[in-house]
């Protein structure tokens, strides 16, 4: 067995004339949480196709779980949960047939389905719900829902795109705990998400995608500390002001955002010394995440 | 050559999408027996009894008779129509079905392959209801009707083709309207349903040998009536060659729509 659950050489994708995948190269590790940022356009979408087996290489190899995308394709899918940003559930059929119905097309037999179903549902907290139809449950329980159907056929590989968009802080948590637990199963998952929290809490590794290139690629702790100082303040005053005010502390590097300006810096102590002295200036202090790499790569311009 | 155009390889997974329509048809029991029934009924009480009154006897059989072999056949044609566009386009785009299933070993050869079962089926059931409509009505003359009903099914996998093609191929629901008034009503209209195609103008009787519903009534209407079956392999060969030419360009369009 492999230790690797994908390996994309110099996976490319066009339409038309436009590239969407530029020949990237990637190896996902077996179990652990992988995550694909960036933002709209960067190919995600494109590269989570293809590793589904749902989209033809332009050019360049793939492995999945071993096999060769697309061409084993359906191999590759037995062995993998998918949780897509359209819930896609059947509309017609109840919780419980939804869970029956999605695991038949895996060949699971209905004495096995029936209690898997059943055990997943109560790990959902969604059992007082088995007989109701999708369209009486909240965007949450559609959300745990569609995790639940994706977990019928005990996949190796975890695909969840964009899981907790839309959904409040409990069960955000809730899916957090739960992705913590496929790990310790041992299961491997792939995650795209927008919420660089998110992605700095769960991911052991991750590679930020942008216009069909992957700009970097490694763990969080490891992007963070090499492409941006480790402290930030965000402080209420304009660009200008900043820079004369903090004129006297070396080594800060400062961004404009809207009515605030982003410092950031090795000295924060130096920065708060210098601020506390001034009455009227608001600031926050707090150390760099991911969130500030990303912006610091992809651009703070809208992508749609 | 690209995959889009390689010979369909659908697996034993048509079935699971076949079971998938059918479960959902199943809670939708009462409709779907309305319509089954409803219309046969209203179209034999109707245009049988009513229209039937003026036209009196089609030669040795009664109007009814004659007009619900062809209902038979034409009730394949509405029925793999209406669930080859509206049905299948539900559950390609908004419903989103397809893409749920293409999470799993399902490919879209399987799913194509399901869904012209799952047409031909419904096609099925509509021709049983509407022969024992007829049947209580007295209109069956032979117990060969019964053959009716397994062409019935190829009927429906026939329709089905152009339907699902189009389905593929429309951006929302409205562009069915092309479908329906270019080749459904005309075909409904123009091919034996009502009267027999001998009446009709010679230039049309040629274009109208072209469609496959006048090869299906042609199967159908003996059958019904009791009367001997002529030129069964050019009628059989008509609605096969139509039904093997719509399986293999649905398969490669909903490719290109769905394998992208």
């Amino acid at each position: 067995m492999s230790d690797y659950v994908i390996e994309a050489v110099n996976l490319s994708k066009h339409f038309g004339e436009v590239a969407v995948v530029k020949g990237i190269d990637f190896k996902m590790p077996r179990g652990v949480c992988f995550g694909i940022l960036g933002p709209n356009g960067a190919g995600k979408t494109t590269t989570i196709r293809m590793i589904m087996g749902l989209s033809p290489l332009g050019a360049g190899s793939l492995k999945v779980l071993g096999h060769t995308m697309p061409d084993e394709g359906e191999l590759v899918r037995a062995k993998l949960g998918v949780v897509s940003q359209a819930d896609a559930l059947d509309p017609d059929f109840t919780v419980l047939e939804n869970l029956l119905v999605y695991a038949s097309y895996f060949d699971i037999a209905k004495d096995v389905a029936r209690p898997r179903a059943e055990s997943l549902l109560a790990m959902m907290e969604l059992t007082e719900r088995v007989h109701h139809k999708p369209a009486t449950l909240s965007g949450g329980m559609l959300r745990r829902l569609s995790i639940a159907r994706a977990l019928m056929n005990d996949p190796e590989l975890i695909i969840l795109d964009e899981p907790t968009t839309g959904l409040d802080p409990q069960v955000r948590h809730l899916i957090w705990n739960l992705m913590r637990g496929f790990l310790k199963e041992g299961k491997s998952i792939l995650l795209t998400t927008h919420y660089m929290e998110e992605a700095e809490r769960l991911c052991d590794d991750l590679l930020i995608m942008d216009s069909g290139d992957i700009i970097e690629q490694g763990s969080p702790a490891s992007i963070i500390s090499q492409r941006v100082e480790p402290e930030v303040l965000e402080i209420k005053l304009d660009e200008t002001t900043c820079r004369t005010l903090l004129k006297d502390v070396e080594d800060l590097r400062f961004e404009a955002v809207g009515d605030h300006t982003y410092c950031y810096t090795r000295d924060a102590q130096s920065v708060v010394t210098c601020l506390q002295g001034l009455s009227n200036v608001s600031y926050l202090h707090r150390p760099a995440n991911l969130e500030d790499v990303f912006l610091a790569m992809t651009g703070r311009e809208l992508k749609d | 050559m690209p995959y889009y155009y390689r010979l369909p390889q659908p697996s034993y997974r048509a079935f699971y999408v076949l079971k998938r329509n059918f479960l959902v048809w199943r809670k939708l029991l009462g409709p779907a027996l309305v319509l089954h029934f409803g219309e046969p009924i209203i179209y034999l009480f109707g245009l049988g009894l009513g229209l039937g009154h003026f036209v009196g006897d089609m030669g040795e059989v009664s109007y009814l008779a004659f007009l619900a072999a062809g209902v038979v056949a034409s009730s394949a044609l509405m029925t793999a129509s209406m669930e080859g566009t509206y049905s299948v386009f539900t559950r390609m785009v908004p419903q989103q079905t397809y893409n749920a299933m293409l999470t799993t070993p399902i490919n879209t050869d399987d799913i194509i392959t399901g869904e012209f079962m799952w047409c031909a089926t419904k096609a099925t059931m509509s021709s049983i209801a509407i022969l024992t409509v007829a049947f209580l009505m007295g209109a069956v003359e032979s117990m060969m009707a019964l053959i009716a009903i397994p062409i019935a099914f190829l009927c429906g996998l026939c329709f089905a083709g152009p339907a699902i093609i189009m389905a593929s191929c429309s951006p929302s629901y409205d562009f069915f309207n092309y479908y329906f008034t270019l080749f459904v009503t005309p075909m409904f209209v123009l091919c034996g349903v009502f009267y027999p195609i001998s009446v009709l103008p010679e230039l049309m009787q040629s274009f109208v040998q072209v469609l496959p519903l006048t090869h299906a009534i042609a199967l159908i209407r003996p059958l019904v009536l009791g009367q001997e079956v002529t030129q069964v392999v050019l009628h059989l060969g008509v609605i096969l060659a139509y039904t093997l030419v719509g399986y293999y360009i649905a398969i490669a369009v909903v490719r290109k729509r769905l394998f992208i």
